[in-house]
């Protein structure tokens, strides 16, 4: 099971207004070194198998048609998902389960 | 005249477009997302509401609904289309109207009664009023600031497409799309003082297609029909124009 | 208590749970410990259930027992007080009522064959916790209730109550609170028409929020919660199942886990407004086409309130297969399921005949439907979790004869000096630039003032058929749009009142809401209510609690018009603080045609400008006392319920025959406050002369202009329609005089001899507070 992460930002020219609220709250948490903030959209898209590049293109392809508006957005990012590291419980548990 | 009213999961005001088709004299005809057929309409509503819960995007979903692949053609042929709120959501993203819009600017869902100047009067949906005829019309939405790069705005002013502006002037300090500074500054009293609602730039609150058969507003002008149910009657024009040029054409 | 493995492999069978509790379990280990003091069950309560059972019960039936005899769901503290509303109403309170308590909402007849069902109800501790959620879920709750008797929701009201306006976590709660109400009742196309925000200390630590919503049928449409007829099918649809809101039975996962246990369960419900749009749709199309026989909505302790519920309204019994409840989270413990507050969620009972049809409907709407089990003989409900029975209980014993509480009760020891501690030595205002300034501070107080600010986040006109929405006195709507038919809702209470006297404030509130409906010109029809009280194990708070229903129950009586139905809410309060004893009433009336409500505010010259009532010395928990002097003392407005009887009568005829331009209700702030508000709505002002009515009544200017008492109203009547309105008022003996007339021209509001207001100065005033504060750019 493979998963493409695909990130989408508002053009730098659309003023943002959730990213300025959070710009504007960051220092009263005492965070005074961001200057900006910008927010913007993670999509996760899980396909059986391995991210192959045609996968890669068909999410990039779905990027630019539905997962993001180019009038106003850009795709930053279309890119295979690092599988998480096996949790070192996994085998023992499968012991347990034995009849 | 037929008129159809498409409803998509998530449509609300698809019951009062149709209560204004009628009150103008036309008939409304429903018409469903998940039919790719428009059944012959002379025209087409595309209404208010939250279709699809606005999830992505205001109208991304909507957009690639079955009816939209018989609409988008026609629409490029010509037939008179409206856009209402989420349906010139839909309209942009279909790319039948340029621009798009993204949240007010003031992060809070607005509903006012909204000033609005009439700057074309040539398309088929506004053909019935003049050129600076100011209305009153309802305005409510979360996500209606409308943004286009200089480019577009510039063609758009340019070719004289834009359609509606939000009348900008004298305000009173209430509601949630209230300037802090507007605060300490005491005003003149007057009801229908109005501001920019929604931060939509060059203050557009509608647009037109080069034919002049696309119109999307953010406004509402299906709320303003009937006597003691909204601002105005100011929304019948929108209707009768339409049915009138049906005729003519 | 085993585990078990798929047949020819290694890896867990998923289907079966570790650790599920059987009924044969439980028959079989009496002595097994049980964690119900952990769920909040007496040690009595949990005998009680052993004797119904006859043995230990399973897990699944614990928890089942301990949420639906919880306070929340049982009403087992209030059940005693509550019953003095059925008792008080009559056979001819009756008559309109087609539904009455007990249902998930009242619902009365309207005319026309139109039935209206409506209800408030609190969703106060999970807006604290999380604001919008908490809010937006609330609206949602209220919603499925009108829905699940077979009415197309038409409105929603919010009746807020926040602590000091300028305390920071009132800055935290109140605009995630308005967002949430808002971002729901919009996107599920339902108009706001109005309600009330409060701002008071004593709500710092428990907000309050309630929410109405009103729904509209014909008379034959009406859908009851009672699942009858051996061998329906039923059948759970709308969203799938989370552990949304289970956070208290999670307790039971600490129990029987082990190392595989869950993350701890989130205690908040999550709402989609899209969902539950959709819902109504389809919802609406299964009524039409009449598949359904029963219908419950899931709301607080979800499946097993529905399914005991449904049982024990319908005559038989009833079978549920919970493995085939479709879920989102397969980690779930059966207990989570049955408990899970997942929203947008509902329950029908439909012959097997006609399951295709009502299949083929919740497919076009995409909304996804599964058979979960069946209407059984016998008095039975059974759950199964695939093949093990795990839940066996009489379903009467769960969702209706829970435990009755008998709680002690008395009077307050501080009643008697704050009864005393009359507000008559407050310094007054001595001459007109005090009157000035006095009206001038109250404007922009912050229960007075304007709240755009929060309205405007609000859809007022979707669905075309909102004829008066806030800040006038009531929410009108059409239901009919051939004839205009329609209903006025109000929902009101002065909860300061209610501390200094709870019977005389609940009346109050009841008397507010009657005024308010009568004054759009609307026959008062019905009541629902949601009383927002504190602990009831503080014996003050429940002799609070018991006046106040003995107040409204008394006042809905000599009304005549019934209570269909509402909601408790108890354990506001932190530590040792209660809230204000906050009885909200909601008064439903009727329209011939909504195209005739008065609206509140004056916009012709020359009209006539009258005031109705009689007027005395009333500063009993007034606003004027908590804005000049934040004082809270004395004795409420005296309630004069005949007379209230006989204004809503002059203004409905007065309205009915087209003799009043306008007409606003007198309440906080008095008369002043009326004048100001019914100015500053179309901007057009007025000239006031006081002298005639101070020395009919015995008062001094400050006295007619600021207090409170009841029973009273402006109109504005055109010269032409005087002598007929006049008339109207002799005939049944209410005081009456001309006060002044409307002025357009020099935009103020002039009260001769005392000051002139320009209302460019008021409405700064009244405009600026709430931005002032919660203005963000």
């Amino acid at each position: 099971m493979g998963i493409v992460v695909v990130d989408v930002m508002l053009k730098s020219e659309i003023l943002d207004p959730q990213g300025q609220a959070v710009a504007g709250a960051l220092p009263r948490l005492g965070f005074h070194q961001f200057t900006d903030v910008r927010q913007g959209k993670r999509f996760e898209l899980t396909v059986e198998g391995e991210v192959t590049d045609e996968v890669l293109a068909a999410a990039r392809s779905a990027a630019e048609t539905m997962l993001s508006n180019p009038v106003i957005e850009d795709v930053v990012g279309v890119r295979a998902q690092q599988p998480a590291p096996q949790s070192p419980a996994a085998e023992p548990q499968a012991a347990e389960h034995q009849v | 005249m037929k008129i159809g009213v498409v409803t998509f999961p998530g449509s609300l005001d698809d019951h009062d477009a149709r209560r204004a088709v009628r009150v103008a004299g036309g008939e409304p005809v429903s018409l469903w997302h998940g039919d790719d057929s428009l059944h012959g309409v002379d025209a087409v509503v595309l209404p208010g509401g939250f279709s699809y819960g606005d999830y992505l995007r205001a109208g991304a979903i909507a957009r690639f609904a079955p009816v939209m692949s018989a609409l988008i053609p026609a629409a490029r042929g010509g037939l008179p289309v409206l856009g209402i709120c989420n349906g010139f959501q839909i309209l942009c993203e279909s790319h039948l109207l340029p621009g798009a819009m993204i949240q007010n600017d003031h992060r809070t869902f607005i509903c006012r009664d909204q000033r609005l100047r009439v700057e074309n009067a040539t398309t088929a949906w506004t053909s019935d009023f003049a050129r600076g005829d100011e209305i009153t019309i309802v305005l409510k939405n979360q996500d209606g600031q409308y943004v286009a790069d200089q480019r577009a705005l510039d063609e758009l002013e340019g070719e004289g497409r834009v359609a509606f502006r939000y009348v900008v002037g004298r305000s009173v300090p209430d509601g949630p799309d209230t300037d802090a500074a507007q605060v300490t500054a005491p005003v003149k009293y007057d009801r229908f003082a109005t501001r920019n609602p929604n931060g939509s730039y060059r203050d557009i609150a509608g647009v037109t297609n080069e034919r002049g058969n696309v119109v999307g507003l953010m406004p509402h002008p299906e709320h303003a029909i009937e006597e003691g149910y909204g601002p105005s009657l100011d929304g019948r024009k929108f209707f009768t124009s339409v049915l009138r040029s049906l005729v003519n054409a | 208590m085993t585990s078990a493995t798929k047949p020819g492999s290694n890896e867990p069978d998923p289907s079966t749970q570790i650790g599920v509790d059987t009924v044969s379990d439980a028959s079989t280990t009496p002595d097994t410990a049980q964690p119900w003091s952990e769920l909040g069950l007496k040690a009595d309560e949990y005998a009680r259930i052993r004797e119904i059972l006859g043995r230990r019960p399973t897990i699944a039936e614990l928890a089942m027992y301990s949420v639906m005899w919880s306070e929340h769901c049982s009403y087992k503290s209030s059940k005693v007080h509550l019953a003095q509303f059925s008792e008080n109403t009559t056979a001819e309170m009756n008559e309109k009522l087609l539904v009455g308590i007990g249902e998930n909402a009242g619902v009365v007849d309207i005319g026309d064959g139109w039935a209206v069902t409506f209800k408030v109800e609190s969703h106060n501790h999970p807006s604290y916790v999380e604001p919008y959620q908490g809010a937006a879920t609330g609206v949602g709750g209220i919603v499925r209730d009108i829905m699940s008797m077979g009415a197309r929701p038409i409105a929603v009201m919010d009746s807020l109550r926040f602590g000091a306006i300028d305390h920071p976590d009132t800055h935290r709660v109140l605009p995630g609170i308005v967002a949430g109400v808002g971002g729901y009742g919009n996107c599920l196309g339902l108009p706001n028409i109005g309600g009330e925000v409060v701002f008071d200390p004593c709500y710092q630590g428990n907000p309050l929020v309630n929410a109405l919503s009103v729904g509209k049928m014909r008379i034959e449409d009406i859908h009851l919660a009672k699942a009858s007829g051996v061998g329906n099918l039923v059948i759970l649809f709308g969203a799938k199942t989370g552990g949304d809101g289970i956070g208290g039975v999670s307790v039971l996962a600490s129990e029987t886990f082990d190392a595989d246990g869950p993350a701890k369960r989130p205690a908040v419900q999550v709402g989609d407004p899209f969902a539950e749009k959709v819902l109504i749709e389809c919802c609406l199309d299964l009524y039409a086409a009449h598949v359904v026989d029963g219908i419950q909505d899931l709301g607080g302790a979800g499946l097993s309130c529905a399914t005991s519920e449904l049982a024990s309204n319908g005559d038989g019994g009833m079978r549920v297969w919970l493995d085939r409840v479709p879920l989102r989270d397969a980690s779930l413990r059966v207990e989570e399921i049955l408990m899970s507050e997942s929203q947008e969620r509902m329950m029908a009972v439909v012959e097997p005949g006609r399951l295709e049809e009502f299949v083929a409907i919740t497919a076009r709407w995409d909304v996804e439907a599964t058979v979960v089990g069946e209407v059984t003989e016998g008095k039975h409900l059974e759950v199964f979790w695939h093949d093990e029975l795990i839940i066996d209980v009489p379903p009467r014993s769960v969702a209706h004869d829970g435990p009755v509480y008998h709680r002690p009760m008395h009077r307050p020891a501080y009643l008697d000096a704050l009864q005393a501690a009359v507000p008559d030595d407050l310094v007054r205002p001595g001459d007109g630039a005090g009157l000035k300034a006095a009206l001038l501070a109250l404007m922009a107080s912050p229960n007075l003032c304007d709240k755009s600010w929060i309205t405007d986040q609000y859809d007022r006109y979707v669905m075309g058929n909102t004829a008066l929405a806030t800040p006038d006195d009531s929410g009108v709507v059409r239901v009919d749009e051939e004839t205009g038919r329609g209903v006025a809702i109000s929902t009101d209470c002065n909860s300061r009142y209610a501390k200094l006297d709870p019977f005389s404030g609940a009346q109050l509130a009841l008397a507010e809401a009657y005024r308010n409906v009568a004054t759009a010109g609307a026959v008062p029809l019905a009541v629902s209510d949601c009383l927002n009280f504190g602990s009831p194990e503080d014996p003050d708070v429940m002799w609070q609690f018991a006046e106040a229903v003995r107040g409204i129950s008394q006042g809905c009586k000599t009304l005549g018009i019934p209570v269909t139905g509402g909601n408790v809410s108890l354990y506001n309060q932190t530590a040792d603080e209660a809230i204000h004893p906050t009885p909200l009433v909601a008064v439903l009336g009727v329209m011939d045609d909504v195209a005739r409500r008065t609206p509140s505010g004056w916009q012709t010259s020359g009209q006539v400008i009258y005031l109705l009532g009689a007027t005395g010395d009333e500063f009993g928990g007034s606003a004027w006392s908590q804005v000049a002097h934040d004082h809270l003392g004395g004795l409420p407005p005296r309630v004069d319920l005949d007379a209230e009887h006989r204004l809503g009568e002059i203004l409905v005829n007065a309205s009915r025959q087209g003799l009043v331009a306008a007409a606003h209700d007198l309440s906080e702030g008095g008369l002043a406050v009326a004048l100001a508000e019914a100015s500053l709505r179309n901007g057009v002002g007025a000239r006031i002369w006081l002298d005639e009515v101070c020395g009919r009544d015995g008062v001094d200017a400050f006295t007619l202009l600021f207090s409170e008492s009841a029973a009273r109203a402006i109109v504005a009547v055109p010269r032409t329609e005087q002598v007929r309105f006049t008339d109207l008022c002799t005939s049944r003996g209410f005081a009456h005089a001309s006060i002044g007339v409307v002025e357009d021209e020099a935009s103020v509001l002039e009260v001769q001899g005392q000051f002139i207001l320009s209302l460019d100065e008021l409405s700064a005033a009244h405009t600026s507070t709430l931005p002032a504060i919660f203005a963000t750019r």
